[in-house]
């Protein structure tokens, strides 16, 4: 009876792969869930190591300090501030020059893209890109977050492939009505990529949101410190002075422990909110760069 | 017989489509500025640069740097643990998300299937500072991983593995394998659900088991996206993870944790060492691209196809 004897190891087969798969679900949910439940208890409960699953004792005390550290808000600001318009700036910059791309009659199309595509192997590296913001006087300016993030050939490669998919009769009709090509553009174009923009757009907010690098390497200015980089401060190298802002409180070194979990708790869940809802535009967004291959 | 055409027909044709170019070149501006001016800078390399020289003041010093790099003691330590944790992250991280695709594939289960991969997502965007943040958080004295050692019976007091350097290149590749590891099941599973379904039935049929459709049928026909994501990998081999690396490292561990890129920025923007960073910059660009060519031409011989 080998077909039994098939079906047998088919379900065994199911079964392990599912129990892997479980506990890979419980590897990722269950520290991140521990790291949760820790900011919300309160610094004794912390000190006695007690809170894994549930607070031994629940206190909101870690995100009072939170609110109360007059640099964590601003930093917030900060964050958002360049996540919007950086992404912003860069979905429409990208999109304009992809427009511009998709039109295959368009003269010296070839020159530009192997002026594009040598960039891919050639960089300048940390220390000339460096040389380059600080004559560009990007150094210390919140600006450092939008310019240089603006273009990507990547990001206008998919844009371009998405754009050359409106049928030319589309196009015509605008032109029939008397609209240019930039009407076209704003009018037919855009309204229509919706799918691949938002694409572009999760992609670039989220490298946005968790980028610390550059904050790093070209601002010293706390005011323009983002969440990343305030957060870095917070862990390396422990600067808690803003936040014992209450008089008489006492400063006990798992309390620290408590603020920091707090502020990463901030830090991660606009994020961790978002990304569920989104899975179809990111997951379409890579098979696109793959199927270009 | 075509009519050459002279420079008026082209400059015509080139108004034509003004609007078009004029939404083309605000990019190539951007290119030129942000990519091709810093290549000039590559010059760096080769001139003794100091914080307050020009590029004309500096003087050249031809390959001195390059010498100065190589006889670094602390230059070939970043670049050993660079390549011992790629190897190792290569070695285990790399079949992993392979081996997560054929499984999630495999499962019928609509609602499990969405659910795994929902949450393998999740530590992909979670940033690194977070990220080492919680690290920190779980493996410090009293935090999980030491009270479920001593729960479990391993060890009776509390290991610290944040201050152990042998630990580090270990911390390094689970924590990253851990959060990207979900992520890059997305591009293997989008092969795979590219593969037609009636092979599987027709082994079905065969009586043949998963494992064996998974052998025959499955892992054959994404050799060319398994290759090409190898490519990938090998050429970052000399790659190194900076954000990690910056939250990970302290004083106790930096003999295993320092890595080329955080290195470099240590020499290059923390002591101002600008000749130094660029020489390393330039010469791993260089090994990288030579990593990426060999390895393509080897993976040619192998599948009979060129990637590139």
């Amino acid at each position: 009876m080998k077909t039994v004897k098939k079906v047998e190891s088919n379900i065994v087969f199911n079964v392990i792969a599912k129990g892997i798969l479980i506990i890979l679900a419980a590897v990722i949910l269950i520290p991140v869930w521990n790291v949760v439940v820790m900011s919300f208890s309160s610094s004794t409960a912390l000190a006695e190591g007690n809170s894994y699953f549930w607070p031994a004792e629940f206190s909101l005390e870690n995100y009072q300090a939170v609110l109360r550290d007059d640099a964590i808000i601003p930093s917030f600001m900060v964050s958002v501030a360049k996540t919007v318009i950086g992404v912003v700036t860069h979905v429409f910059f990208c999109s304009l020059v992809a427009y511009g791309m998709s039109k295959r009659y368009l003269k010296g199309r070839k020159i530009y893209t192997a002026f594009f595509v040598i960039t891919m192997f050639f960089s300048g590296g940390m220390i000339p890109t460096y040389l380059l913001m600080k004559s560009l006087n990007l150094i210390n300016s919140f600006w450092i977050y939008i310019i240089p993030a603006m273009f990507s050939y990547y990001d206008m490669i998919i844009l371009m492939n998405f754009f050359r998919n409106v049928p030319d009769s589309l196009e015509e009709s605008v032109t029939i009505d008397g609209g240019g090509p930039w009407t076209i553009f704003f009018r037919l174009i855009l309204p229509l990529s919706k799918p691949a923009l938002a694409t572009i757009a999760l992609f670039n907010g989220v490298g946005q949101w968790n980028d610390f690098f550059t904050a790093k390497l070209y601002i010293s200015d706390k005011s323009l410190y983002p969440l990343q980089m305030k957060l870095y401060a917070i862990i390396v190298q422990q600067e808690f002075s803003s936040m014992q802002n209450v008089p008489g409180s006492v400063v006990l070194q798992t309390s620290s422990r408590g603020m920091q979990l707090a502020t990463i708790v901030v830090t991660t869940v606009p994020i961790i909110i978002v990304y569920p809802m989104l899975q179809k535009y990111f997951v379409g967004g890579i098979m696109l760069g793959a199927v270009k291959e | 017989m075509q009519k050459r055409h002279g420079y008026k027909y082209h400059l015509k044709e080139f108004k034509k489509q003004l609007p078009y170019q004029i939404m083309v070149w605000p990019g190539i501006i951007f290119v030129f500025i942000f990519s091709y001016i810093p290549i000039y800078g590559i010059l760096i390399a080769f001139k003794h640069y100091t914080i307050i020289d020009t590029m004309s003041s500096a003087k050249w010093v031809g390959l001195d740097n390059f010498r100065i790099v190589l006889g670094d003691k602390y230059f070939w330590q970043s670049v050993y643990n660079t390549l011992g944790i790629s190897f190792l992250r290569l070695l285990i991280g790399f079949p992993i998300p392979i081996l997560l695709a054929l499984l999630i594939h495999q499962i019928n289960d609509g609602i499990f299937k969405k659910f795994v991969q929902t949450v393998s997502y999740l530590p992909h965007f979670i940033s690194w500072i977070v990220l080492g943040g919680m690290i920190i958080s779980w493996l410090s004295t009293t935090g999980v991983l030491n009270q479920l050692l001593i729960f479990i019976g391993i060890s009776a007091e509390n290991k610290t593995i944040l201050l152990n350097a042998d630990a580090y290149w270990g911390l390094a590749v689970i924590s990253d394998i851990w959060k990207e590891a979900g992520w890059g099941t997305i591009i293997y599973l989008a092969a795979m659900s590219g593969i037609d379904k009636t092979y599987y039935e027709a082994a079905t049929v065969d009586g043949a088991s998963k494992l064996r459709q998974i052998w025959s049928i499955t892992l054959p026909l994404i050799k060319t996206i398994i290759s090409f994501q190898f490519i990938l990998t090998v050429s970052g081999l000399l790659g190194s993870n900076f954000d990690q690396t910056l939250v990970l490292k302290n004083t106790q561990n930096i003999s295993r944790a320092e890595v080329i890129s955080s290195y470099t920025y240590e020499m290059g923007m923390v002591q101002g060492d600008f000749s130094y960073a660029t020489a390393v910059g330039l010469g791993i660009s260089i090994v990288s691209t030579v990593l990426l060519l060999v390895t393509n031409v080897l993976t040619n011989r192998l599948n009979d196809e060129s990637i590139l």
